[in-house]
């Protein structure tokens, strides 16, 4: 099951054991290594070292419905992966976006990157991040050791909870080769009701009133002077629940969009359409909800245009702002596309963290090979 | 005292124990520490009973820099820390050593902050599970995990072992709703890990630490995840007349699209013993689930007709529908009072394995084999609807040999999970109990890249000492551990 087209220049190993071999001999070289799986994900900016590739450790090892868990080596297309779920009526509930249009990349979404970035879309505000729904991983370590944690059972404390680590490490710690996750059923009935010209002060007021209901709304996100918040359900759970929202809100007035609308409008939101077709910096920004109108002002101040996602809890900031400008504002900001930037994508962590982080790189990578310059400067 | 080891104290330590407890009185208040052998008794076992050993002092402290104090003085003498909640663990997860000093969260009672705009509650981590869920209650929120110890066991503990419950089929563990924690680390040092916002950049520590069973540090403070309270929930009771059938039930609700917020499993023993206790008129059958769904009356309804629709197809023994509150009540009766039942039928052991759902009729079979092999009877009640099983196996602690035969029979059952693709504890945690069962879960590198993560944490290994990992496999990293 190798994708057709794997990554075009590089390593890509075709198994776990030849993938265990590499790194070995890249660690007693000393040599460094840029981990990538479809290469969609990360823009990783200067990093030295020879591009390896997981595109080739690729296959689905199980998926069963009945236990709501898929399991899939790391270089598993996810256009192989979600239809396959959708036809059991099942989902990544996490809904990981598709960041190939806002990279301006053309390489073909994996698995293993999506749990390397703990890539979670919209829906992460009701359902989770990638890392709550990661029963197991496998992965090969910086020298080379062929190791697994966790498993495939949905309640597991079994031992030191890897996988979290590994979750978002973006194959700083490891290279994965092989994922287990949850997956959970897809609601078959979905609306979005649209609120028009409002601010962003208004847009947060109105998702705050909304998550407070036990009508599990799963994307609150705006843009444009427009606040969309989705209601899914089954059988008659969506109708009165878009009722019950709409009664809540009121006076405002609302579009509600049907079914497919609400589809074609949420991929749109989880890929960052809106942020697509340019190359200005883009920045992630997590902050509490409540602190995301005068976080949104003080990054439009710098010029440039932001959306919101997860209630407010996530910003996103497209423009000109300087590193230093932009995390005076936001200290939790991560910069996803560099838009020619240079400097660190990832926040810096408070002393007495970074020094636990440097010691657990020094365990997991003991030579500094894995994706160097990354996440640790 | 039965089959596990636990190391020698050390000597050295034992001789200092009056500078120890001099140099924690020195910085703490003077009903924080505990040093008085009438006292520091109660402190000997946690809900593991069959393991007991008085710690040398206990220390209580009431805020975050209290611990820190007590720990910086402990990693300064060099002396080990058992960090406790409220003691309800199953696996010997707070069991002391005669050597080390217990630092009990159960002074850490304040609730700091709620804010429902931004859904989260922090608290000190020694309040109550259940406590947390009732000062949500006025604001129509509540926190999720709902572990059966609930009523007792602590939020630091919960996370400690991430701790699950019976409605985390749908909500999820400890880790999936803790956001942030204040973590004091062996040095003293205090560190804020994760924080009001969803799932801040940088490695997961805070992920690590959830589950980490006291290895690492001792979380003081912690920032959870609040939900909207459901506008109603509703259980349903099903039975059937085998194990397979009603494991098929369970597989058939989960892929049919509705997501039951909980399905709990009920066998012949088990139900026997409830009957005989909690008269709760369950039917008398090989297998009862209770589904519970949650929603509007509208919504209830619909997922109960799903439901009975699935369930018609195997036909059930019996398929009750709770109309109103007191018939649901009814219905959870039983399982609720189901450890108490089976206290009466004698002493017991909890085990906690989890398996895929589908490996589930299996396994049941599987277990009834080997309670023939061990000549000991078992009773089986459990979160069907993620595999979490825990079967309880009865025995009669005042009969030589007993507990042992029973321990054995439980490490056969454990084995047994780990080899139909599952693991050695869905939400209990290893403690002692499972200790020497880590090597049939991971291979050796597995379990060294898990304590050179400790190692990165304590470097003195001074923390919660001879747990989680098997004694020979960290006898080299303690011993270098000594010289540090």
């Amino acid at each position: 099951m190798i994708p057709d087209n794997p990554s075009r220049a590089g390593l890509s190993p075709a198994s776990e054991a030849e993938l265990g071999a590499l790194i070995a001999e890249r660690f007693a070289t000393r040599q460094p290594l840029r981990i990538a799986g479809g290469g969609t994900r990360v823009e990783t900016g200067p990093v030295p070292g020879e591009v390896l590739s997981t595109a080739a450790i690729s296959g689905v090892v199980t998926y069963e419905p009945g236990e709501m868990t898929l399991i899939a080596r790391a270089g598993t297309p996810l256009d192989q992966i979600e239809p396959m779920l959708a036809a059991e009526g099942q989902a990544l509930a996490f809904e990981p976006a598709d960041m190939r249009g806002v990279l301006g990349r053309n390489g073909t979404p994996t698995i293993g990157g999506v749990v390397a970035a703990n890539a979670s879309g919209p829906r992460r505000l009701l359902a989770g991040a990638c890392r709550d729904h990661l029963l197991g991983v496998r992965f090969v370590d910086g020298q080379g050791r062929v190791l697994k944690n966790g498993g495939r059972v949905m309640k597991n404390v079994t031992g030191l909870d890897l996988g979290k680590l590994i979750c978002g490490a973006h194959g700083s710690l490891g290279v994965l080769t092989e994922v287990a996750l949850k997956t959970l059923p897809h609601l078959p009935d979905r609306c979005t009701l649209g609120f028009h010209g409002v601010t962003v002060e208004e847009a947060v007021a109105i998702f705050s009133t909304a998550l407070a209901t036990p009508f599990e709304v799963s994307g609150a996100a705006f843009r444009d002077g427009s606040a969309w918040l989705r209601v899914e359900g089954l059988g008659p759970q969506m109708d009165y629940r878009r009722d019950r929202l709409l009664g809540l809100l009121k006076p405002r007035e609302a579009e509600v969009l049907d079914g497919a609308a609400t589809v074609a409008l949420w991929r749109d939101l989880r890929d960052l359409a809106h942020f697509a077709g340019t190359d200005a910096p883009l920045w992630r920004v997590l902050v509490k909800p409540s602190l995301a109108p005068a976080t949104a002002r003080a990054l439009q101040a710098l010029g440039g245009e932001v959306s919101l996602d997860w209630g407010g809890g996530l910003v996103w900031y497209c423009g000109p702002g300087s590193p230093q400008a932009v995390r005076q504002v936001a200290p939790h900001a991560t910069l996803v596309r560099r838009g020619g930037l240079d400097g660190p994508a990832f926040p810096p962590e408070a002393p007495p963290v970074a020094r636990l982080s440097a010691g657990l790189r020094q365990r997991f990578d003991p030579a500094g090979i894995l994706n160097p310059g990354l996440m640790d400067r | 005292m039965s089959g596990i080891a636990m190391p020698r104290p050390d000597a050295g330590i034992l001789a200092r124990a009056p500078q120890i407890v001099a140099a924690l009185r020195d910085i703490l208040p003077e009903d924080a520490v505990i040093s008085d052998p009438e006292e520091t008794r109660a402190y000997e076992c946690d809900a593991l009973t069959a393991y007991r050993c008085p710690p040398l002092a206990v220390v209580l402290p009431r805020t975050t820099e209290e611990v820190a104090a007590a720990m910086r003085i402990c990693h300064e003498m060099r002396v080990p820390v058992v960090p406790r909640g409220a003691g309800t663990s199953l696996a010997g997860g707070a069991l002391p050593t005669a050597d080390c000093v217990i630092i009990a969260t159960l002074r850490l009672r304040d609730v700091l902050e709620i804010d429902t705009r931004n859904r989260f509650i922090r608290v000190q981590t020694g309040v109550t599970n259940l406590s947390v869920s009732a000062e949500l209650e006025p604001h129509g929120f509540f926190y999720a995990p709902d572990p059966s110890s609930q009523l007792a066991c602590t939020i630091a503990g919960n996370i400690a072992m991430n701790s699950g419950g019976a409605h985390c089929l749908k909500y999820g563990v400890t880790t999936n709703n803790l956001m942030g924690a204040t973590v004091v680390l062996t040095t003293g040092e205090v560190v804020e890990l994760g924080g009001v916002e969803m799932g801040p950049a940088g490695l997961d520590l805070m992920g690590l630490i959830c589950g980490s069973e006291g290895q690492l540090g001792i979380v003081t403070e912690a920032t959870l995840r609040i939900l909207p309270r459901p506008e109603g929930a509703r259980p349903v009771l099903i039975g059937f007349d085998g194990a397979e059938v009603a494991g098929e039930c369970v597989a058939r609700i989960i892929r049919s699209g509705v997501l039951p917020v909980a399905i709990e499993y009920m066998d012949d023993v088990c139900l026997r013993a409830v009957e005989a206790f909690a008269h709760a008129g369950y039917p008398d059958c090989a297998a009862v689930l209770i589904v519970e769904v949650e929603g509007s009356p509208a919504e209830i309804d619909h997922q109960i007709a799903r439901i009975r629709e699935i369930a018609d197809a195997l036909n059930p023994v019996e398929f009750r529908e709770s109309r109103n509150a007191d018939e649901a009540m009814a219905i959870w009766k039983g399982r609720k009072s189901a450890f108490g039942a089976m206290g009466r039928l004698g002493d017991y052991i909890c085990l906690d394995g989890t398996v895929p759902v589908g490996q589930l009729p299996y396994t049941l079979k599987m277990i009834g084999e080997l309670s023939r092999q061990h000549g000991l009877e078992v009773a089986n009640v459990f979160h069907a609807g993620d595999g979490n099983m825990h079967p309880l196996i009865l025995f009669n602690a005042n009969k030589p040999g007993d507990l042992e035969r029973a321990e054995a029979f439980g490490n056969d059952i454990l084995r047994l999970c780990v080899d139909v693709g599952g693991c050695l504890t869905g939400e209990h945690g290893v403690g002692i109990e499972k200790r020497d069962l880590m090597g049939k879960q991971y291979d050796g590198p597995d379990l060294e890249i898990q304590m050179a993560v400790k190692d990165v944490f304590d470097p003195r290994w001074l923390l919660n000492p001879a747990k989680v990992f098997p004694l020979d496999a960290s006898r080299p990293w303690r011993e270098e551990a000594a010289d540090r």
